[in-house]
C-alpha cells in the first residue's frame, strides 16, 4: 500500500471513529444539561423588543417561537409539571410578531387556560390571548368560539361566553352553532349537555388530530360522568330494595335494574368497588375523568390523542 | 509534534500576527475599559456581571471572528499565491501541512484568548476590588471558549480545503449559528416522527454543539460547572476537531493542485 493510501485509510478511518464519538459524548453531554435550554429561552421577555430584533424576519421567528412554546408545554405537561411560567410570554411574543398565527391562538389558549397538570391554569391570560387575536383577525369565527369556551368552562362566567359567541356568530362564515350557543346560553348554562355540545362542536370544527383526540377525551370523561351518575342511582335503588349493597354489576341485571352489564366509552364493563362505587376498569384510558376512578387516582398525561383524534 | 508540523504552525502564527490579527485586542480593551468605567456610573450592582458576560461574550465573538476569517484562507491563499507549491516541494506532505495550518491558527487564537483574559480579569479588579473564589469559574468558560476556537478552525480549514474563501466564510459562520442552536436542532428531532425523526436526529449530531461550551451567563453568576462537564466538553472538542480535521486531509490529500 502506498503512503498516500495509507493516509487516506487513516484519515477515513479516524473521521467515522471520531464522529461516533463526538455523537456519544454529546449524548452524555445532553444528559448532564436536561432541561437548559428552555429555562434559557427567554433572555429578551419583551415580545416588542424581539420583534425589533428580528430585523424584518418576524414570519420565521414568530414559527420558532411558537415552536418553543409547543416544546415547554409539552415537556412540562409529560412531566406533570405543577408551573408554566415561560408559557404566557412565549405565547405572547409568538403572536406579537405574527398576530396572523392563528394557531397560537387556538392551541394557545388551550394551553393555558385549564388547571394543571392538563394545563398552566391561567385563564385569564388565555383570555387576554384571544382577545388580542380577536382584534388582530376580528373575522375569524373559530376565535370567538375559543373564547366563549374559556369563559364557559373555565372562569364560568357564562355572561361572558354568551357575549364571545353573540359576536362570533356575526363574523363571515361563523359556525351556525355560535348563534344556537349565543340563544341557550342563559337558560342551559352549567349543564352537561351544554359541555357536550361545545366539544362536539370543537370536534367537529376542527381538522387537527390532536384537538379532536382532545375533545373525544372530554367527551368520553362526560359520558363516564352521566353514566357513573346513573349506575350509581341503581346501586342506591338495589339498597334500598335488598338492604345490603350488590357485589357487582351482574346483581343489578339478577334484580332486573339494568338489561345487561353496562360498557365505559372504551368497551369495558364498568365494575362495583368493595364500597358500591361505580368505577371504569382502566382510569388510565380515560385522561379528563372526574367520576367513576378510585378514590385518592391521579391521572397520568394524557397520551394518544392524535388516535383518538383520527 | 514533528518538526515540520511546528515549522507550519509557527508560520501561520507569525503570518496572522504580520496580518495584524492581534490588533483586535486594542479594540477589545477600549469596549472592556470603557463599559467598566461607564455602566459604574450609571448602573447599581451590575459592573462585575457587565464585566464577565461582556468580556467573555467579546472574547469569544473576536475569537469566532478571526478563526474563520483567518481559518478560510489558510489553504486557498497559499494556493492562490502560490506558495503552497513551494511547501509541497519540500518534504512536507499534505496531511502535515493541513495539521500545521491548524495548531499555528489555534495558536493565534489561544494568545489572543489569554491576553483577552488579562483583560477581563484586569477589569474584574478594576470593578470589584479583589479577586473573589466563584471568579475562578471564568477560567473555565475561557477554557471553553477555547474549544470553541479548536472546533471552529479545524471545520474553517475543512471547508478552505475545498470551497473558495467566500463560500468558506458563509459555510462556516452558517454552522457557528447552527451550533449555537444545536441543543433546539436535537429538541425538534425528538419531537419528530418517523423517517423525519431519523434524519433530523442524524443532522443534529453532525453540526456542532455550541450551546453547552457556552456557560458565561452560568458563570458571571458565580454557578459551577461541573466536572463531568468539563471532562466532556474537552472531550467532545477534540474529537469533534479530528472528525472535521480527518475530513480537511482526505479532501485536500484527494486535491488535483495542478
Amino acid at each position: 500500500m502506498n503512503r498516500s493510501r495509507t493516509v487516506t485509510m487513516t484519515a477515513g478511518i479516524l473521521l467515522v471513529a471520531c464522529l461516533a464519538g463526538s455523537a456519544a459524548v454529546l449524548s452524555r453531554i445532553d444528559r448532564l444539561r436536561t432541561g437548559a435550554t428552555l429555562e434559557d429561552v427567554l433572555f429578551v421577555s419583551s415580545p416588542k423588543a424581539v420583534k425589533r430584533m428580528s430585523l424584518g424576519y418576524d414570519g420565521l421567528l414568530a414559527d420558532i417561537y411558537w415552536t418553543r412554546a409547543v416544546q415547554y408545554f409539552g415537556g412540562r405537561h409529560e412531566a406533570r409539571a405543577s408551573h408554566y411560567r415561560l408559557l404566557a410570554p412565549l405565547l405572547a411574543i409568538t403572536t406579537t410578531l405574527d398576530p396572523h398565527l392563528d394557531v397560537a391562538y387556538e392551541f394557545g389558549a388551550n394551553f393555558l387556560s385549564p388547571q394543571p397538570p392538563n394545563g398552566a391554569g391561567m385563564p385569564d391570560q388565555a383570555t387576554q390571548l384571544v382577545e388580542y387575536g380577536i382584534r388582530n383577525n376580528p373575522d375569524n369565527w373559530k376565535l370567538y368560539y375559543e373564547l366563549g369556551f374559556i369563559y364557559y368552562m373555565d372562569t364560568k362566567d357564562y355572561e361572558r361566553a354568551a357575549d364571545a359567541f353573540l359576536r362570533g356568530s356575526k363574523t363571515p362564515n361563523a359556525h351556525p352553532f355560535l348563534k344556537v350557543m349565543a340563544a341557550q346560553m342563559a337558560q342551559h348554562a352549567g349543564d352537561t349537555q351544554m359541555a357536550r355540545a361545545l366539544w362536539t362542536t370543537t370536534y367537529q370544527s376542527s381538522q387537527e388530530k390532536q384537538i379532536r383526540g382532545n375533545a373525544v377525551a372530554h367527551l368520553r370523561a362526560l359520558q363516564i360522568a352521566d353514566d357513573v351518575t346513573a349506575l350509581q342511582e341503581l346501586v342506591g335503588q338495589y339498597g334500598q330494595k335488598t338492604g345490603q349493597l350488590p357485589r357487582s354489576m351482574a346483581d343489578l341485571v339478577a334484580a332486573n335494574l339494568l338489561p345487561a352489564i353496562p360498557l365505559d366509552p372504551s368497551g369495558r364493563p364498568y365494575k362495583l368497588s368493595p364500597e358500591g362505587l361505580v368505577e371504569v376498569q382502566v382510569p388510565d384510558d380515560f385522561p379528563f375523568i372526574e367520576k367513576g376512578a378510585p378514590a385518592g387516582y391521579k391521572p397520568p398525561a394524557p397520551k394518544n390523542l392524535e388516535e383518538l383524534g383520527k | 509534534m514533528n518538526n515540520r508540523i511546528a515549522c507550519i504552525a509557527s508560520n501561520t502564527f507569525r503570518e496572522a500576527v504580520r496580518d495584524r490579527v492581534l490588533y483586535n485586542l486594542i479594540a477589545f480593551a477600549v469596549l472592556l475599559s470603557g463599559a467598566a468605567i461607564l455602566v459604574g456610573q450609571i448602573s447599581i450592582d451590575i459592573e462585575k456581571l457587565v464585566v464577565i458576560n461582556l468580556g467573555l461574550t467579546a472574547v469569544s465573538l473576536f475569537g469566532v471572528v478571526i478563526a474563520i476569517f483567518v481559518g478560510i484562507g489558510l489553504v486557498s491563499k497559499e494556493i492562490e499565491k502560490r506558495t503552497l507549491y513551494t511547501v509541497l516541494s519540500r518534504p512536507v506532505r499534505r496531511w502535515e501541512f493541513i495539521i500545521g495550518k491548524f495548531f499555528g491558527l489555534a495558536g493565534t487564537l489561544v494568545v489572543n484568548a489569554f491576553c483577552m483574559a488579562i483583560g477581563v480579569f484586569g477589569a474584574l479588579l478594576y470593578v470589584a476590588h479583589k479577586f473573589q473564589k466563584p471568579d475562578g469559574w471564568v477560567l473555565v468558560a475561557l477554557y471553553f471558549i477555547i474549544l470553541q476556537f479548536l472546533i471552529i478552525c479545524s471545520l474553517a480549514l475543512l471547508f478552505s480545503s475545498f470551497s473558495s474563501p467566500l463560500l468558506s466564510a458563509v459555510f462556516a459562520f452558517s454552522l457557528f449559528v447552527i451550533g449555537t442552536f444545536s441543543e433546539d436542532l436535537r429538541n425538534f428531532a425528538a419531537m419528530a416522527q418517523g423517517m423525519t425523526k431519523w434524519v433530523a436526529t442524524a443532522v443534529a449530531y453532525l453540526v456542532p454543539n455550541f450551546s453547552a461550551l457556552n456557560v458565561i451567563s452560568s458563570v458571571a453568576h458565580g454557578q459551577p460547572v461541573s466536572s463531568q462537564l468539563i471532562i466532556f466538553n474537552s472531550l467532545y472538542a477534540l474529537l469533534y476537531s479530528m472528525m472535521a480535521l480527518c475530513g480537511a486531509i482526505l479532501i485536500f490529500q484527494r486535491r488535483n493542485l495542478k
